[in-house]
């Protein structure tokens, strides 16, 4: 069929495991971690990099998935939500966003998160300004972002 | 009652899910074989169908297609009306009204068939606003577009306004809003005449969707079964929807013979799902020397769209509280829904409350300045005290303490001292800086003697592990539904929060505990649910069981039990109207809610005057909601509700153009962001509701009553702008600030 003929095979890491696809060069990562991977960890949200909701680590950089086509994919590292837990235990960027109400109807939170991890990858003490201005282009409807800012500001803090 | 659980900081029970990705809401599930579902719809506001093509192009015979004539029962939407079709016949009443259906494994090939239809629709003269349809300028409606009128009268208003030396009048408008929840609207379907219906999705009310089907299809209640998924937020917007969404899959689906899914991209949801009606106020408002009250005369109209769907009872709650939390011998509420020919407009956080409030507590700061009271001070003569009665006459039992309230929140916001600072400082500053107050109320669970017809079932059992399940078809939507459900339920039976389990909500397993609206979760079924397992814990005392005083452990173990020898252990409790609710419908006169829930907001804002940029600087939520029953949650729905109602004020402009909504991307609709809000302090003062579970009362609504007033009698404060009309877009601002220079 013509549309196989279009189609290209990908190889790069999710979660730090070497998968391989074979997609449509424009392809948008969101639908090969949900369709192709079953990773639906990651939400849509609005599909034009407005909402955030499907916000993903590219080479520890964030990205919007929904944005990024499957020929930019080849030989990059891709960390999503699902690879955040390690054996079953919750990181503590995740314990402190169920501890301080940083989520609500939860849609947002897979990506609210992985905008957390880039921020405190670079830095691990920001202040509440630091915070609110990194995760801008994250919407959230629940919660007024405060008792998001809080989970990301008091992370490992009992 | 020992409360080991209720007024603690509980986590939410299905937080580790949702924060590692493995919740799972519609789009995240798939079912084999099954298609893709779109909708094709009118961009004409109001026509007739000549015709609907199938150009050549496409290969129409792969496509399941579905129109009203493929309806197995009946085409309207149950509700209070029979005016919603499911699908068009041969006149389109709204923009963006469904006309037919397509089903196709192929998503991109779907999209292209979809584009390809052609319909030919005959343009007939629509009415696309609130005046011209109250103007009459054309019928679209009835005999009049009135969805309904309803009149509030209380003492003689005339009588005072004939004799009144003054009158303070006032007009506000408030705009539409788009809830835009994360989760867009999704429905999967699987359909059949032997099987019957079953869908699964995102929806605030399963018992909604299952009686929609039933009469859709003209199936038996057996044969239609409504299951949630997670729900990515809701806040009314998944209340009357998914009726539609789920009847729409579900007839792909029953004429394809395949599970069918249709979820809908930002775009569609936006343009065609409902919004919060917008609304026009006129108040005529008399008051004494003493700065009293003497007559309220409002007039309140809201725009329905197309099709009544909840409008009338939107009128009825945004009427009931036009007139506030204030004493005032005579009032006049005259309110009327009626219809335009844009998308209906439905449930929103507040339904209705949060437009007539925005008029009342502007018109308040009006009032104030014309008698030459401070707005403060005038508001505190006015309050609303134990033993006098509301505008529909109903008299306040409990001892509510507004002066104190606000005594407290202008000491926490050192508003007197701000005030005369920022007076001085103005005078000079290019960026202007204001305080405004907001006093108000929300009465929590349906109106009047709408909880005594719900009549709503909880009901719980024992497992054969000996734990609580707890069945209602309550929905989590990000409230707390399920964390609040688990304390209630913990602490009447004096066990761990960990022995408590949640049903989801799926009609095959639970029973009717009313739709997740009107702040009811809580005060209304979560009292159904206490009584419940109170009867269930009675029952294995009386089979001695268990004795009076026991450990987690023991009463694992005599539910075990119990359950070994009987088979199961279910009790069931109903709602019991507390006697004292009087209500006349027809009048619309009595008891209008159980109680209500008190609050005071200020803001405190700045105005630059060079970009017209306004910055909420400050913002004190206080309010007075009974027993706090898990203040993480509280302060969650609060912080959540003040900044959507931000976003109402300031940012969230509908613009429509032909009764379509065009600016429906988030690129375009802005709402709230993390670089948009002020630190919001949340205050609980707590005064128990006798009837509420552990005292508490409703909440989830309050917080976006009074942020629009609060905000925008600061601006005025801050610059002089009398801005009757939100959203307060800079170039509203500019065009005030015109008219007040002028």
């Amino acid at each position: 069929m013509s549309k196989n003929r279009r189609r290209i095979e990908i190889r790069f890491r999710v979660n730090r495991k070497l998968r391989r696809v074979c997609v449509h060069p424009l392809t948008r990562l969101l639908d090969i971690l949900r369709l192709e991977l079953g990773l639906t960890g990651t939400k849509e949200g609005c599909g034009e990099g407005e909402c955030g909701a499907c916000a993903v680590l590219m080479d520890g950089e964030l990205v919007n998935s929904c944005l990024i086509p499957a020929v930019q994919l080849h030989g990059r590292s891709i960390e999503t939500i699902e690879g955040l837990s390690k054996r079953g235990r919750l990181h503590p960027i995740q314990q402190s966003f169920i501890q301080r109400g940083g989520t609500q109807c939860g849609f947002c939170t897979s990506g609210m998160i992985m905008a957390s991890v880039a921020l405190l990858m670079g830095k691990k003490h920001p202040s509440s300004a630091q915070i609110g201005e990194h995760l801008a282009g994250n919407l959230c409807r629940c919660t007024g972002y405060s008792p998001i800012v809080d989970s990301v500001r008091k992370v490992g803090k009992k | 009652m020992r409360t080991k659980h209720i007024g603690e900081r509980v986590p939410r029970r299905e937080g580790g899910l949702k924060v590692s990705g493995r919740a799972r809401y519609v789009d995240d599930w798939t079912l084999t074989g099954a298609l893709y579902g779109v909708t094709v719809r009118s961009p004409v506001a109001r026509g007739i169908i000549r015709q609907i093509g199938y150009p050549a192009g496409t290969p129409w015979e792969q496509f399941t297609i579905v129109t009203a004539a493929d309806i197995p029962g009946s085409n309207s939407v149950a509700n209070l009306e029979k005016d919603q079709p499911f699908l068009a016949v041969d006149r389109v009443q709204h923009a963006e009204q469904a006309i037919l259906l397509l089903a196709h494994p192929n998503k991109s090939l779907l999209e292209k068939a979809r584009r390809a239809v052609s319909l030919d629709i005959e343009h007939l003269p629509a009415v696309l606003s609130l005046e011209s349809s109250l103007a009459q300028e054309q019928v679209v409606w009835g005999h009049n577009n009135v969805f309904k009128e309803l009149k509030i009268e209380k003492g003689n208003v005339d009588g005072v306004l004939n004799n009144a030396p003054v009158i303070v009048e006032g007009e506000y408008w408030t705009g539409a809003q788009e809830q835009l929840y994360l989760e867009t609207n999704g429905m999967i379907a699987v359909a059949n005449p032997k099987e019957g219906v079953t869908v699964w999705g995102s929806m605030q009310c399963p018992y909604f969707v299952h009686k929609a089907l039933m009469e859709l299809f003209s199936l038996p209640m057996e044969k239609v079964r409504v299951v949630q998924m997670e729900t990515g937020g809701a806040f009314g917007g998944k209340e009357d929807y998914p009726s539609v969404l789920a009847g729409h899959a579900a007839l792909l689906a029953w004429k394809s013979g395949k599970p069918v899914k249709m979820v809908y991209d930002r775009g569609e949801d936006m343009a065609a799902t409902t919004k919060r009606h917008p609304s026009r106020t006129q108040h005529r408002t008399v008051v004494d020397r003493n700065g009293k009250l003497l007559a309220m005369d409002i007039d309140f109209a809201i725009d329905g769209g197309g099709h009544m769907t909840l409008s009338p009872i939107v009128l009825s709650r945004g009427s009931i509280h036009a007139a506030g939390p204030y004493y005032c011998p005579n009032i006049r509420i005259h309110g009327r829904a009626v219809a335009t020919n844009t998308p209906p407009h439905g449930a929103f956080r507040g339904f209705g409350a949060p437009q007539s409030l925005f008029a009342l507590e502007r018109h308040m700061d009006k009032v104030a300045r014309t008698v030459g009271l401070s707005p403060v001070e005038f508001r505190r003569r006015n309050f609303i005290r134990q033993g006098e009665s509301t505008a529909t006459g109903q008299r306040i039992r409990e001892s509510i303490q507004m002066e104190k309230l606000l005594h407290r929140a202008l000491k926490e916001t050192n508003y007197e001292k701000k005030v005369r600072l920022f007076a001085k400082q103005n005078l000079k500053a290019k960026v202007k800086k204001g305080m405004g107050v907001s006093c108000f109320f929300h009465g929590a669970g349906f109106t009047g003697s709408g909880e005594k017809r719900l009549a709503s079932v909880v009901a719980v059992e024992a497992t054969e592990q000996g734990k609580l399940r707890v069945l209602a078809s309550i929905t989590e939507l990000g409230q707390g539904a399920v964390t609040i459900f688990t304390q209630i339920a913990a602490d009447a039976l004096g066990i761990s929060g960990q022995d408590i389990e949640v049903a989801q909500a799926d009609t095959a397993f639970v029973p009717d505990s009313g739709p997740t609206v009107a702040s009811r979760t809580c005060m209304i079924v979560g009292k159904i649910l206490e009584s419940a397992c109170i009867e269930l814990k009675q029952t294995l005392i009386q089979n001695g069981l268990l004795k009076e005083r026991y450990t987690s452990n023991a009463f694992r173990a005599a539910c075990k039990k119990y359950v070994k020898q009987h088979g199961q252990l279910k009790s069931f409790a109903q709602y019991q109207q507390p006697s004292h609710i009087q209500w006349d419908d027809e009048k619309h006169e009595g008891d209008a809610y159980g109680t209500m829930a008190w609050a005071i907001y200020i803001a405190e804002v700045s105005v630059d005057l060079s970009t017209y940029e306004i910055r909420v600087d400050d913002f004190l939520a206080l309010q007075e909601i009974g027993k706090v029953m898990n203040p993480l949650l509280a302060e969650g729905q609060i912080i959540g509700g003040v900044v959507q109602g931000i976003g109402y004020t300031l940012h969230e402009n509908v613009i429509w153009n032909k009764g379509r909504m065009v600016n429906n991307r988030i690129t375009d609709y802005i709402i709230p962001t993390s670089m948009d809000v002020p630190p919001v302090r949340v205050i609980f003062e707590e005064n128990p509701y006798e009837f509420g579970p552990s005292g508490a009362k409703g909440i989830g609504e309050l917080p976006l009553d009074g942020v629009a007033p609060a905000i925008v009698n600061a601006i005025e404060s801050a610059t002089g702008a009398a801005i009757n009309r939100i959203p307060v877009t800079p170039e509203v601002l500019l065009e005030a600030m015109e008219n007040t220079n002028e």
